[in-house]
């Protein structure tokens, strides 16, 4: 296939679709399966020219950098597009299979739509390499995040409202950032402005908008509030979506800056400040996801925590020690908690439809009415998301400490370590009540009669996300080299 | 230009406090828009403190615009269900009972 073709198809696809499925809403399920299916050899020919030439970079339209558009391919810009195919398609299985089980409802026709918009918009945020044509992909990825996510209606609706407030300005901050830096170099590529920023006040105030900006959109501690309500209210597909890859979106964008036009003002206090916003993330959203009484807040508050985890890699590759492995240890660390994070957030939809609720102790045994693909998934993503051997979680984690060890940066490996541990904690309150109870009536709380029935297709999209975050760290070695051939640090 | 640079920065103050401060979901819209205003007037005095009038600004404007359009018409469609569900001004109340 052409490259050029295959390239403008990852964004243009799932945009086509999402047209497509909002003029007909009959093939709205089947536009998004297609699109996922579609994109997977598409995405398998992008990743075999990486690896055989290089990253490289395509004009649009055949502009060059000043006045056109330009997409970088590499190996940051395909991981992620990977993983994002991957849950989107998992949790649009799950999202088709569980629409057995609903009765219409009036917004259900634009859901498909709204989906490929948000698909289409993380791909092409993955790609662009402008400053500005990426704050419009921001807004649009919002807008269509904030729209599923008030989908659910009810509760979900204020946390939508909150989650809309949080973005927009996140938003506005990063234009003005973009703003200055374009008043200053008069260019609005990442690469172009990589060559031509220095270290000065505007650049600096320039950097401070942006991170912020990007912090709030991350829900990066502390202007995470916004998170866990969102995406612990939101569907179960669309939660999967927003913490396995939305998030991660923004935290790719303080990735391409820092290490690119902001490279230079990096080492020293910024590193270090962005360092302690991750080690506190991990601390302070695990001790809060330990204290939460419903599955789903329990993984929105993870997500907070496992983010902390990628805000790492600043100080560990600006101690220039063990550069690399930092920068693939935070890409394995990404794409082991989209996938774990995406399998649990499915598992949970399931256990929620079966026991009426998501509360901890009203989740009845794994052994009772065919719950077990789900509580496998689960056992299986926690496994990753903790860090046990063989899993990608344990890869990520082991690199990122490596790093740190190399550098003799001991802070930030107990943070690494004491992390992990609180992670254990927490993931293993939501297996203790139901591996205690093995039947219905020894469960915790008296049952509500036996667990309804669901589509099998629904707990096998969990398992399989859940299997692919477990292969990941299998196939360490090889990705460690795709990524080395991509060019790692972006 | 010195007059414009510093509208601007009163523009973002205003809309920064009024977004943080005022509790009427319309006002947070209305704070949000005049913040991106403040920003779009940033970039028109950008361009014009180029030697040659820079027409990037001017694009980016105008797209700016088109966006905050789309996004104020989401946040008048969410707040406007918002409002219906907790019966606000809105005259949610007649609705619900209409429904049901």
């Amino acid at each position: 296939m052409n490259i050029t073709l295959a390239t403008a198809l990852v964004a243009g696809l799932p945009l086509t679709a999402a047209a497509v499925a909002f003029a007909h809403p009959r093939v709205g399920r089947m536009a998004a399966l297609g699109t996922g299916l579609l994109l997977l050899p598409v995405l398998a020919v992008l990743v075999l020219e990486a690896l055989r030439t290089g990253p490289w970079r395509h004009n649009l339209g055949g502009w060059t950098a000043p006045l056109g558009i330009g997409w970088q391919v590499d190996a940051l810009a395909l991981t992620l597009l990977a993983l994002t195919t991957l849950v989107a398609l998992a949790a649009a299985v799950y999202r088709v299979a569980e629409g057995r089980l609903t009765r219409d409802s009036r917004y259900r026709r634009y859901f498909w739509p709204l989906w490929l918009f948000l698909w289409g918009g993380l791909n092409a945020l993955f790609l662009s390499a402008d400053l500005f044509n990426l704050y419009v992909i921001l807004e649009m990825v919002s807008l269509a995040a904030v729209a599923l996510i008030a989908a659910a209606g009810g509760p979900a609706l204020a946390a939508a409202w909150r989650y809309f407030l949080a973005t927009l300005l996140g938003s506005t901050l990063y234009l003005l950032g973009v703003a200055l830096l374009y008043g200053q170099y008069g260019a609005l590529d990442v690469s172009l402005l990589s060559g031509r920023a220095e270290e000065e006040l505007v650049t600096l105030a320039a950097a401070v908008m942006i991170t912020l900006g990007l912090l709030l959109k991350g829900a990066i501690f502390p202007l995470h509030f916004w998170l866990p309500p969102a995406h612990g209210r939101a569907h179960a597909a669309v939660s999967a979506v927003l913490s396995a890859v939305v998030v991660t979106a923004a935290f790719y964008l303080l990735l391409r800056l820092w290490f690119g036009p902001f490279a230079g003002m990096l080492p020293g206090l910024p590193a270090q400040l962005l360092g302690l916003l991750g080690a506190a993330a991990v601390l302070w959203g695990g001790v809060l996801a330990l204290l939460q009484r419903h599955l789903k807040m329990v993984i929105a508050y993870s997500t907070v925590s496992q983010l902390g985890f990628a805000l790492l890699v600043f100080p560990l590759a600006a101690a220039d020690a063990l550069p690399d492995q930092a920068h693939a240890g935070m890409l394995m660390l990404l794409l082991a908690h989209g996938l774990a994070k995406g399998s649990l957030f499915l598992a949970a939809g399931c256990l929620a439809w079966q026991w009426g609720s998501d509360h901890l102790r009203r989740i009845g045994p794994p052994m009772a009415g065919g719950s077990l693909p789900a509580w496998i998934a689960i056992a299986l993503a926690a496994a990753s998301l903790v860090g046990l051997p063989p899993s990608g979680g344990f890869v990520a984690k082991w690199w990122l400490l490596e790093s740190a060890l190399a550098a003799r940066a001991w802070p930030w490996a107990a943070v690494i370590v004491l992390g992990t541990f609180i992670t254990a904690g927490y993931l293993w309150r939501i297996l203790r009540d139901p591996l205690r109870a093995t039947s219905v009536d020894s469960a915790v709380v008296p049952a509500q009669g036996p667990p309804l029935p669901i589509p099998l297709a629904m707990p096998w999209a969990a398992l399989l996300l859940a299997l692919a975050a477990i292969a990941s760290g299998l196939f360490a070695t090889a990705l460690r080299s795709a990524f080395a051939a991509g060019g790692l640090a972006g | 230009m010195t007059l414009y640079l510093l509208l601007a920065v009163a523009l973002l103050i205003i809309g920064l406090h009024g977004l943080f401060v005022c509790a009427q979901l319309m006002r947070k819209i209305l704070a949000l828009n005049v913040l991106t205003t403040a920003v779009f007037l940033l970039l028109v005095v950008l361009a014009q403190a180029a030697e040659v009038l820079d027409p990037v600004p001017h694009a980016m404007v105008l797209t700016g615009i088109v966006v905050t359009v789309s996004t104020t018409a989401v946040a008048l469609g969410l707040m406007v269900r918002l409002l219906e569900r907790r019966g606000g001004p809105v005259s949610g109340r007649d609705r619900d009972s209409r429904n049901s």
